[in-house]
């Protein structure tokens, strides 16, 4: 319990309820004078920073931060934060050169004898594919049956060599397939599916499969064209190889049918793709990144030789 | 003398209103009024244009969907968001939005870069179901984008208003003109608002953004305005310090 004020406090002069009244007391001198020194703080800081506008322009402070930018030119500007990022940036850069510097310098296939190398590219590709690729191919890098390649298998649409990630990064990608609805009729189409069904030993038709034979290496339906003659597709136009069991688009495991999982491949059939498209990342990463990235991506574990 | 007492405005709700209005019109006109007349506000920068007819439509339903309560579209020039989302936003890229989406609370990521960060295909998954693209997400569904047409019927009118409060929309041949000169034939005959419907149904069939070319849905419109955010400047024409001197 606080102890009863002496009386010789000055009071507000209010009462209320009879005997309720208001202590007028004067601020603490400790409350004073730190509000004093705020106040004299705030004068120093108009002296060094950015603070009050005079006409078009305004005062800059005395404090100047000293940055290097892109083109290695050494510059000075008066405080502010976007100066400052620079200057964080820089710091951040050249803790990070000397393993950037081996990246750039270091060949692919002498990367993974360098087991300091390699860590830094594991701890450091986690970080950058998390931040951009794993929304789409997932964190683990096991993509996305109907949309995004899985990254973990030797299945490689454009390629699984270091350097074609690497370009398909950089430059990005865009799958096309036309759609052969226009060009063929329903049972045309069921025949190319159950043919296609049949190259990966899914159960078909084997007259269907004959049929669907002869569309494919025809010149109606030309599908030997982008997936070549023995159906394992060319990665230099991003065709997929209809020959194993990895299916991107159509998503033939997850049917419980026979039926069912050629239906799925005649919808991709008869409704072409337009869809496949990986963003460049040239514009968002820098090429050491890239670099670092496309031995992670590799390393994820279907790279090729 | 005259003999200051606190008590006056303590005991005047009026007078205590009026002060209460002055002291804060002080902060305002100190802090903000000067920006209209600092010439270093708003950076000078190629690219930047006004929505097409399509984006500002998906614009309306970024709004109307409340999206701006968990996405921000500013990127402070600190490291960590550096590396994160790219460049710092510009206030040259919001000067067209009215208003401007920076939004202050970031439940989900910053979108002022996301255009062509993702394929078209990603963000009309993610919108149905946000969970079946992000594991972790708490993002809720938004099914509805991609089976309800979009209402572009009053999309001139639309147009006009923010014509009104500055956006040069063109309504005359001379306006027609003048965009020709600041943003080229391209941009300019996508912000002529006579042709605003025809442009808006063009964009999407071309653009096909939900994967679905017989219709023009929400979903084609929301994806157009994502696709678009922050793709303007191109930030490759300047050094990473250009835009220091406009601070």
């Amino acid at each position: 319990m606080s102890q009863q004020k002496p009386q010789t406090v000055q009071t507000t002069g209010h009462v209320w309820d009879e005997d309720l009244q208001e202590y007028n007391n004067p601020l603490p001198s400790w409350w004073l004078i730190g509000f004093y020194v705020t106040v004299l703080m705030s004068l120093i800081y108009w002296m060094i920073y950015p603070a009050w506008p005079v006409g078009k322009h305004f005062t800059t402070g005395f404090s100047t931060v000293t940055y290097i930018n892109d083109k290695g030119a050494e510059k000075s500007s008066h405080w502010n934060t976007r100066a400052q990022l620079m200057k964080d940036m820089n710091e951040a850069a050249l803790a990070q050169k000397p393993y950037f510097d081996k990246v750039t310098a270091t060949p692919f296939e002498q990367i993974a004898k360098d087991p300091e190398l390699t860590s830094f590219i594991n701890s450091a590709g986690k970080a950058i594919f998390s931040d951009n690729c794993a929304p789409c191919h997932q964190s683990g890098g096991q993509g996305k049956v109907g949309h995004f390649a899985n990254l973990t298998d030797d299945d490689w649409l454009y390629g699984g060599t270091h350097e074609k990630i690497q370009e398909s990064i950089a430059k990005g990608r865009h799958g096309y397939m036309p759609a052969f609805k226009e060009v063929l009729n329903k049972e045309q189409l069921d025949n190319l599916a159950h043919y296609v069904a049949s190259l990966s030993g899914e159960k078909a038709d084997a007259a269907k499969v004959k049929a669907g034979d002869a569309l494919f290496h025809g010149d109606a339906a030309a599908c030997y064209y982008c997936h070549d003659n023995s159906g394992k597709g060319r990665q230099a136009m991003g065709s997929a190889n209809l020959t194993d069991k990895i299916w991107l688009w159509a998503d033939v495991p997850g049917q419980d049918s026979d039926e069912k999982k050629i239906e799925a491949i005649r919808l991709v059939i008869a409704n072409g793709l337009t869809r496949g498209v990986m963003p460049a990342w040239e514009t968002r990463l820098n090429p050491e990144q890239i670099k670092l990235l496309s031995v992670y991506v590799h390393g994820l574990g279907g790279g090729t030789k | 003398m005259f003999n200051f007492k606190h008590e006056w405005i303590e005991k005047n709700v009026g007078l205590m209103l009026i002060a209460t209005m002055i002291a804060i019109s002080i902060g305002g006109l100190v802090e903000i009024a000067p920006l209209f007349f600092i010439k270093e506000t708003v950076e000078k920068v190629d690219g930047v244009r006004p929505y097409t007819p399509l984006e500002s439509r998906g614009r309306d339903i970024y709004v109307r969907e409340g999206c701006y309560l968990c996405h921000s579209q500013m990127i402070r020039p600190f490291r960590d968001e550096a590396l994160r989302y790219g460049h710092y936003s510009l206030a040259a890229e919001s000067k067209y939005d009215h208003p401007f989406q920076w939004g202050s609370k970031r439940t989900g990521p910053d979108l002022a870069r996301v255009g062509n960060k993702y394929s078209n295909d990603w963000h009309v998954q993610h919108l149905i179901d946000p969970k079946s693209m992000v594991p972790p997400s708490v993002m809720p569904r938004y099914p509805w984008l991609q089976t309800t047409a979009l209402d572009y019927s009053d999309i001139a009118e639309r147009l006009k208003a923010l014509r009104q409060v500055g956006v040069p929309y063109s309504l005359t041949q001379g306006e027609y003109d003048r965009n020709v000169k600041d943003f080229g034939a391209d941009v300019a005959a996508t912000l002529h608002i006579p042709d605003a419907q025809k442009n808006l149904i063009a964009q999407a069939q071309s653009g096909n953004f939900d994967g679905d070319r017989s219709n023009v849905s929400e979903m084609d419109a929301l994806v157009a305005y994502l696709q678009v955010l922050g793709t303007m400047v191109d930030f490759s024409k300047y050094d990473n310090d250009e835009f220091v001197k406009f601070r």
